[in-house]
């Protein structure tokens, strides 16, 4: 039922059965009345020099699952392994040396570069934490670094509000690669961006990628923007995964009722010449149900238009359709 | 210009006076009409002056900003001239507005019900009961399950979706004949934007409504307008039928953005790229705006600034590559 079994050999990252539940405090002695389920039992593994993304809708739980598998947040249950070592249970001082090898970008450039930093300082500051060197040492990898993203050196001694969105998330960029890391998860690296600016951030990603031999989890709710630079893809549903699979089976192909009306809602432009035929359109009725009082069953019954009565007492469980195709929906598994 | 446009607007140039001397033209001689039950999209990146072009019509432009140029006549009827007073009555009644973020536009102290039966009792002049009722049949009209429970709770209670419904039913609650949508959908996930747009279009049959939609969004202009309006440094760079518009794009900038979406059905190992980024509105390179990021940029770009010019039936474009008609390139 994992999907780690196909990619056992070079797998970078591999997380199994973890569990994220939130605690909702109630009542006058604030105890616990409750959970949100905001990771639930989600395997699978990323290859040495893949691509996996998520999608997945608000409150789907992919961006608590980025941050549980860098540890920013401990799991509830369950295992990450990176690099075949056991890091969720690692302490806070055990787990310091692994950070240079996983590293995050996140959506809000804005919100996450401090502004009374200048860029060089930015830049060189996880080497400060992460290594020995010397400040002119870091200053000239800064530098190489900030060059590498596509700005000028002498941009180094400006502040985060002199630059523009795209450039913040340059910067951004440069910080988290700036100690060569293996693994770097995206949050939402471009959703904050203008289309003509999020084009050449994702061009540098992809460029970076090849240069840098990267890992990356690349999070994100535009399915388009997660199929142009995913080798595979994870859709997520309140907490679980739903489908995972190559990206061009999972568009041409896909399996679980959610990720075709995910796909069907997506606005096409009509260009004329080679728009395949308008697939049949599902509009989703309803919202996604709270994660705090997930449905029964399975989680998309209540918006799903072929759910029947197995649906509501049963779970699901991830199985693999085809090769390398996993579903969790009972309509596959009979 | 078409007769009886529902909205008629003719040079509109709205300017930011800045503190330290500089002039930001926001808006810079944008001219555009809507015919009744017509969808027109206007699109363009941050920057671009769409959401402004929406405030000029709806005369909330603040200092420092001005409108210093235009006319703007709804329904053939000159609105300059109007005072603060009567601009009060036509905002909601015959123009309503919907925003991007919902939670924002919502007053988070007051209850759904209050904030629809307000509209009508101030530009119907209800009574409270009857305004109740109407508010009751509005959220009923824009799906909102539960409604006689929801006019009792509060904007916060909602999700994002359910706001936008409840926005949709103020903004139709008087019968408007322009709404004015705002990025309506650009806040939501992608399966909620679908309803929320396709309700949009719903209300727009059933009303008789022009629908002014403000977008970044090349995919919901696809789906849902029937003409676009694409705007660069604070003016319109090329105007046309939707199809012909993204069949035929002329102008570098429009060709610029189809080229830098990543695409569902077709897979390309880079995305086309427009270099630089939008200048400021107080600092557009000289001539042609888009000029510092062209990549078909000639000498007369850097010195005049092309005007809009029609190059087939109904297909504008401001670009010096088209201003010998026939003149292929």
């Amino acid at each position: 039922m994992n999907t780690e079994q196909n990619t056992k050999n070079d797998a970078l990252i591999h997380v199994k059965n973890v569990k994220k539940y939130f605690p909702i405090k109630g009542g006058v002695l604030k105890r616990t009345i409750g959970h949100v389920k905001a990771v639930d039992d989600v395997s699978f593994s990323i290859n040495k020099g893949e691509t996996l993304g998520i999608v997945g809708e608000s409150g789907s739980g992919k961006s608590t699952l980025g941050r549980v598998m860098l540890r920013l947040l401990d799991p509830t249950e369950g295992s990450i392994h990176f690099n075949g070592i056991d890091i969720s249970h690692l302490k806070r001082r055990e787990i310091r040396p692994h950070r240079r090898d996983m590293q995050i970008v996140f959506q809000d450039p804005f919100a996450s570069l401090n502004s009374k930093m200048s860029v060089a300082e930015l830049v060189e500051e996880p080497l400060l934490v992460q290594t020995k060197l010397t400040k002119s040492e870091r200053r000239a990898k800064a530098i190489e670094m900030i060059e590498q993203v596509g700005l000028r050196a002498k941009d180094r001694l400006k502040y985060p509000h002199e630059f523009s969105g795209g450039q913040r998330q340059r910067i951004s960029i440069a910080r988290a690669l700036i100690t060569r890391p293996k693994f770097v998860i995206c949050d939402e690296p471009v959703s904050a961006l203008d289309v003509s600016i999020q084009a050449q951030v994702l061009n540098l990603m992809k460029d970076l990628q090849e240069e840098f031999n990267l890992t990356y989890l690349f999070i994100a709710h535009d399915l388009s923007v997660v199929k142009h630079i995913s080798d595979r893809i994870a859709v997520m549903y309140l907490g679980r995964i739903v489908e995972i699979t190559n990206k061009k089976d999972l568009y041409e192909e896909p399996l679980h009722p959610y990720s075709q009306a995910l796909l069907a809602s997506i606005p096409i432009i009509d260009t004329g010449e080679a728009t395949k035929a308008k697939k049949e359109k599902i509009t989703l009725t309803g919202d996604i149900p709270s994660p705090a009082n997930p449905p029964s069953g399975c989680s998309f019954r209540t918006r799903c238009p072929f759910a029947h009565e197995r649906c509501k007492v049963e779970r699901p469980e991830l199985i693999e359709k085809e090769k390398g195709h996993f579903v969790a929906c009972h309509l596959y598994d009979k | 210009m078409k007769k009886h446009a529902v909205l008629d607007v003719a040079q509109l140039k709205t300017y930011f006076y800045l503190n330290n001397g500089q002039v930001a033209k926001a808006v810079d001689g944008v001219s555009l009409s809507i015919s009744p039950g017509e969808t027109v999209a206007i699109v363009g990146e941050s920057g671009s002056g769409k959401s402004i072009t929406a405030l000029s019509i709806m005369k909330l432009i603040n200092k420092p900003g001005r409108i210093v140029n235009g006319e703007i006549a709804l329904n053939g009827k000159e609105m300059q001239a109007l005072s603060e007073k009567q601009m009060t009555g036509i905002r909601g009644n015959d123009i309503a507005m919907i925003f991007q973020e919902p939670m924002t536009a919502l007053n988070p102290v007051f209850t759904i019900g209050n904030q629809i039966t307000e509209i009508l009792r101030k530009h119907k002049k209800m009574n409270k009961k009857d305004a109740q009722a109407k508010a009751i049949h509005l959220l009923k009209t824009v799906g909102i399950p539960r409604a006689e429970e929801i006019i009792h709770e509060y904007p916060h209670q909602l999700s994002g979706g359910m706001r936008q419904r409840v926005m949709i039913a103020m903004a139709i609650s008087c019968d408007p004949k322009l709404l004015i949508a705002d990025e309506p959908t650009t806040a939501l996930d992608v399966t909620i934007q679908a309803q929320i747009l396709d309700l949009m279009l719903e209300m727009k049959e059933k009303f008789h409504m022009a629908l002014l939609l403000i977008t970044h969004d090349l995919g919901v202009v696809s789906e849902y307008a029937d003409r676009v309006l694409v705007m660069y440094g604070g003016q319109i760079v090329e105007q046309a039928k939707t199809k012909e518009l993204l069949r035929h794009t002329k102008h570098p900038y429009t060709q610029g953005l189809m080229q830098s979406l990543p695409k569902l059905d077709e897979d390309v190992d880079r995305l086309g790229t427009i270099k630089g980024m939008v200048p400021p509105a107080y600092n557009f390179p000289a001539g042609c705006r888009f000029s510092s990021r062209c990549p078909f940029v000639m000498d007369k770009c850097k010195v005049s600034n092309p005007e809009l010019t029609e190059i087939d039936t109904d297909h504008f474009v401001r670009c010096h590559l088209y201003e010998n008609a026939g003149d292929e390139s």
